[in-house]
């Protein structure tokens, strides 16, 4: 841009601001990608009026190049503006309009300084200006997006759910979040292709993580259930806490067949159980009396199921 | 027209669907598999479903259907192979299958029968 280009911009930047915000406003108000959902008149007065200020002042340094540490202002408020409206839902086009619907106001103020012969060129030139700031936004904008789908991939990822193998023949598949029908879809096939692998006879899905169970939760986890009985393998469900218990009473949710249990210990000794395997201690003097405290147990457990 | 081929294993029958079941398969392997049970006196049938890769409502029931009509017979049906697809299928047009008995491989298959058959031959030895 040429010196006395730049000089003409600053001189209205300096001196017709009040009526440039006015104006450069009721065009972003009245633009068609203008939200009154999202933002309001006196959010976008703040906006414009901030953005004038830092505009003024990277201009009176005479800098053009729009990445230079002069225009560091006011390119640390758009990355901000853009961000934000970004999480908020805009598109990028209703973002840039922020900075495209300040041309009109800024050319009629030059055209009116300059007069007609040599105010095309200047206008061309800040015209350009305007147009590198919006693509600036823009760019910042898909970023901030960029940023948002990165966090979102990992919130999937943690939510994404392992199968474990527990012992030769015991599968379990700890659910962590909410089970929706999408996710169950997923579970179901990552836990059947898991037995058709490992050849299990014995899965445990154990719910600790699940926060709430309601009566669709619940139909989801009697298909999974269900599919893998279908393939030969049984299912037991663990990790119901006592509120999860009191719902699925409340809502008169039928578990019918299904074994429950409270923990994932107490489901894993009925599985080794069923395998035909027993848990000892290591040491010999007081074993006996201990596999004896066991044995008590075990035949309880045998007797309530 | 094809048939599926039912072969005789002891007091066993063994049943391995290796094509596409259409209905007048599934019908044509109900009638046989009835017929087979009554003329060998077999006491389990083990159907291995290993290479079915797609099946409907009408072939979800026929499976019922076998178990159902085995049992009135005397005759105990196991379920053997099926793949996660066929399983996730099922559950989703609402078969569950419950009479029927299921096993992961027709080794287990095998095992579960022998199981199921031993503990009825006790049964019949202590009421007789």
């Amino acid at each position: 841009m040429a010196p006395d280009s730049i000089a003409s911009l600053n001189d209205i930047l300096q001196k017709d601001e009040g009526t440039l915000l006015q104006g450069w406003v009721d065009n972003q108000v009245n633009a068609t990608a203008f939200r009154p959902d999202r933002t309001s008149r006196q959010e976008l007065m703040d906006y414009s009026r901030r953005f004038l200020t830092l505009m003024r002042e990277a201009v009176k340094a005479g800098e053009q190049d729009i990445m230079s540490p002069a225009w560091a202002g006011v390119r640390q408020m758009l990355d901000d503006l853009s961000v934000a409206r970004a999480q908020q839902g805009f598109s990028p086009s209703e973002t840039a309009t922020f900075i495209f619907s300040l041309k009109e106001p800024l050319f009629d103020r030059l055209q009116r300084a300059l007069g007609q012969s040599e105010g095309v060129s200047r206008l061309w030139l800040t015209n350009l200006l305007l147009d590198r700031l919006g693509l600036y936004t823009t760019e910042v904008f898909q970023r901030g997006r960029e940023q948002l789908i990165i966090r979102q991939q990992q919130e999937l990822m943690e939510l994404s759910t392992p199968v474990v193998t527990l012992w030769d023949g015991v599968l379990a598949l700890p659910l962590i979040g909410t089970l929706d029908s999408a996710r169950t879809q997923v579970v179901m096939e990552n836990l059947l292709q898991r037995i058709v692998d490992s050849g299990a006879a014995i899965a445990i899905i154990d719910i600790t993580g699940v926060p709430t169970v309601d009566t669709v939760t619940a139909q989801h986890l009697l298909k999974t259930v269900a599919a893998a009985r279908l393939m030969g393998a049984d299912c037991i469900i663990s990790g119901i806490r006592p509120q999860i218990a009191q719902t699925i009473v409340h809502l008169g949710v039928e578990l019918g067949t299904v074994v429950t249990k409270a923990t994932l210990a107490d489901a894993f000794a009925i599985a080794l159980k069923r395998l035909g395997l027993v848990v000892q201690k290591a040491s010999t003097a007081p074993r006996r009396r201990d596999d004896d405290g066991a044995d008590a147990r075990a035949a309880g457990e045998r007797g309530e199921g | 027209m094809e048939r599926i081929p039912i072969l005789k294993m002891g007091e066993y029958l063994l049943v391995t669907i290796q094509v596409d079941m259409h209905d007048r398969l599934a019908m044509s392997l109900q009638d046989d598999l009835t017929s087979r049970i009554v003329s060998a006196r077999a006491k389990g049938v083990l159907i291995d479903i290993s290479a079915l890769e797609m099946v409907d409502s009408f072939i979800g029931r026929m499976f019922g259907d076998i178990a159902a009509m085995s049992r009135v017979l005397d005759a105990e049906t196991v379920v053997v192979g099926m793949r996660p697809a066929v399983a996730i299928t099922l559950v989703e047009l609402g078969l569950s299958l419950p009479g029927v008995r299921t096993a992961l491989n027709i080794e287990r298959g095998m095992e579960l029968l022998r199981g199921l058959i031993g503990a009825r031959g006790l049964d019949d030895a202590g009421s007789a």
